[in-house]
């Protein structure tokens, strides 16, 4: 730990969990979405809910998805520069099972290019942050370290030619999760680095036949 | 280097003749590979920040998300500014910079953690108005910073800081006991003045229970700020005349985890006990939240 996490960070207020997170989930799903967004849903769950304009959870939230860090200070005006960006945006209440008390559901949508991206994730603490669902799949994605995010055919070796060619560049895995719906599907793998991967590495990557996207998440 | 308890701390500094900032400056050295500069820059950067929510806090009307505070360190700054002697007093300017600091961050701005946003405005306070009153440079504030940095750091291998962990005492309480060490460092006493000033002010914060007002970071949130700083230059005048904690510093910080363990629920940021029940405070909430 950094005592830049004791005497830090800067940020927006009022609260670390509620604003600075909240900012941190938004920004996760505009980097997982990668295409421009017309229109946002956002649905608060539990003590979110409870508190969001107060502690200004429903801003920080559309700030993020509109590219803000937590220590920007447009995140107080997001409603205004949204509508500017035509990016359409609801809040709304739900009630999810099983979660965190601090967590939101994100769905993002581009029509032209039929893209649509539902992301559940919490404010875990101290703004700290949890991605737990992309697209109905279970994950589980912090943003404290660079992180790629790779879809690709689910096949035996697979996994290795992945490993291999981070390897071949000299990057090193701090984590890393392998899911898939079904056998013989899509497999999405997750994968922490201790260092920023170079664009050839993520070149690399995508040339490989049986990889259909590779996404790279910086630390946030 | 490393350090584990303030007594580690202390001890090495005096081992190495120096202070506990260079420890502390060291030892992040060390962990995150980068240079004595590229440290200074990040936290003069978030000087920065400090100096600009005081500013900001002091002069202007805050609207906060509940509307329920705003005008506090304005309307100090007008009490101070018509009376002399008042403006002469350094608690004065240590109460007004916390609240203008603890309102800029209810009103969506831009404050440093320290160690929370909900504490943010005490250590701004106390080492901002210090180092105006005794004219020191950034340099030397930068430094102060590092020490407070450093004695959370300790707090936070061992105990929670957060108020829905701990209560408040683990947010205002230990921001207090980190500017009480900063302060001894800036008003030139030993590495083991600045250990007693931090256990005095952590001491006499203990059982502090987190219980805001529609659960919203203003009430008693802003003026706790302001209350808790003042406290911090009482407990680092103290620990500098020589003052020892009876209880030594390590032992309070066990003291505090266990006393948050013990703490319900109700008062653990979850607006359900104290100063949230209250029949203002259920009414304050409908008025807030009901109509949205
Ligand atoms: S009362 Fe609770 S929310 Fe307010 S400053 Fe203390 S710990 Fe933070």
């Amino acid at each position: 730990m950094s005592i830049f996490e004791i005497m830090g960070p800067a940020m927006i207020g009022p609260s670390s969990s509620h604003t600075a997170g909240a900012a941190r989930l938004g920004m996760m799903a505009r980097l997982l979405f990668a295409a421009e967004i017309d229109r946002a849903v956002v649905k608060l769950h539990g003590s979110f809910a409870d508190t969001a304009s107060g502690h200004g959870t429903d801003r920080a939230v559309i700030g993020g998805l509109l590219g803000f860090l937590p220590d920007d200070e447009r995140l107080k005006n997001s409603f205004a520069l949204a509508e500017k960006e035509n990016m359409q945006y609801s809040i709304e209440e739900i009630k999810l099972r099983e979660v965190h008390p601090n967590t939101v559901l994100i769905e993002l949508y581009n029509q032209a290019a039929a893209k649509e991206l539902k992301m559940i994730g919490s404010s875990v603490g101290g703004g700290r942050i949890e991605v737990t669902e992309i697209n109905g799949s279970s994950v589980k994605l912090t943003g404290r370290m660079p992180t790629l995010w790779i879809l690709h055919k689910d096949r035996p070796g697979e996994v290795a030619i992945i490993t291999s060619i981070l390897g071949e560049h000299q990057i090193n895995i701090a984590f890393m999760q392998v899911y898939r719906n079904r056998k013989g599907d899509i497999g999405s793998c997750i994968i922490e680095l201790d260092q920023k991967p170079g664009e050839e590495v993520i070149e690399s990557l995508s040339r490989s036949k049986d990889i259909f996207q590779v996404r790279y998440l910086p630390a946030l | 280097m490393e350090y584990k308890s303030t007594a580690e701390l202390s001890s090495l500094a005096e081992e190495e003749n120096t202070s506990i900032s260079e420890i502390v400056l060291k030892v992040e050295m060390e962990e995150s590979e980068l240079s004595r500069s590229e440290i200074e820059s990040r936290m003069a950067a978030n000087l920065q920040v400090m100096r600009d929510a005081v500013e900001r806090g002091i002069n202007n009307k805050i609207e906060s998300g509940g509307g329920l505070v705003g005008e506090e360190a304005l309307k100090m700054q007008s009490f101070l500014n018509s009376n002399p002697l008042e403006k002469d007093n350094i608690y004065n300017t240590v109460i007004s910079y916390a609240l203008a600091v603890s309102e800029v961050n209810a009103g969506m701005g831009k404050i440093v953690a320290g160690p929370t946003a909900g504490a943010s405005g005490i250590v701004p306070a106390v080492v901002l108005a210090l180092a105006e009153k005794l004219e020191l440079g950034d340099e030397q504030i930068i430094k102060s910073l590092y020490t407070a940095a450093g004695l959370g750091y300790v707090v936070s291998r061992k105990a929670t800081l957060a108020g829905a962990a701990g209560g408040c005492q683990a947010e205002c309480g230990v921001a207090s006991a980190m500017a009480a060490g900063a302060a001894v460092e800036l008003r030139g006493g030993t590495p083991e003045m600045v250990v007693n000033a931090f256990a005095l002010a952590l001491k006499n914060m203990l059982g502090l229970v987190c219980d805001p007002v529609a659960g919203l970071v203003e009430v008693p949130c802003v003026k706790r700020n302001a209350a808790a700083a003042s406290h911090a230059l009482s407990a680092s005048t103290m620990a500098l005349a020589g003052i020892k904690s009876v209880i030594p510093a390590d032992e309070i910080i066990i003291a505090m985890t266990e006393i948050g363990d013990q703490l319900p629920s109700c008062l653990k940021e979850t607006s359900k006990g104290g100063l949230a029940i209250t029949p203002t405070a259920l009414k304050l909430k409908e008025e807030i939240f009901g109509k949205k």
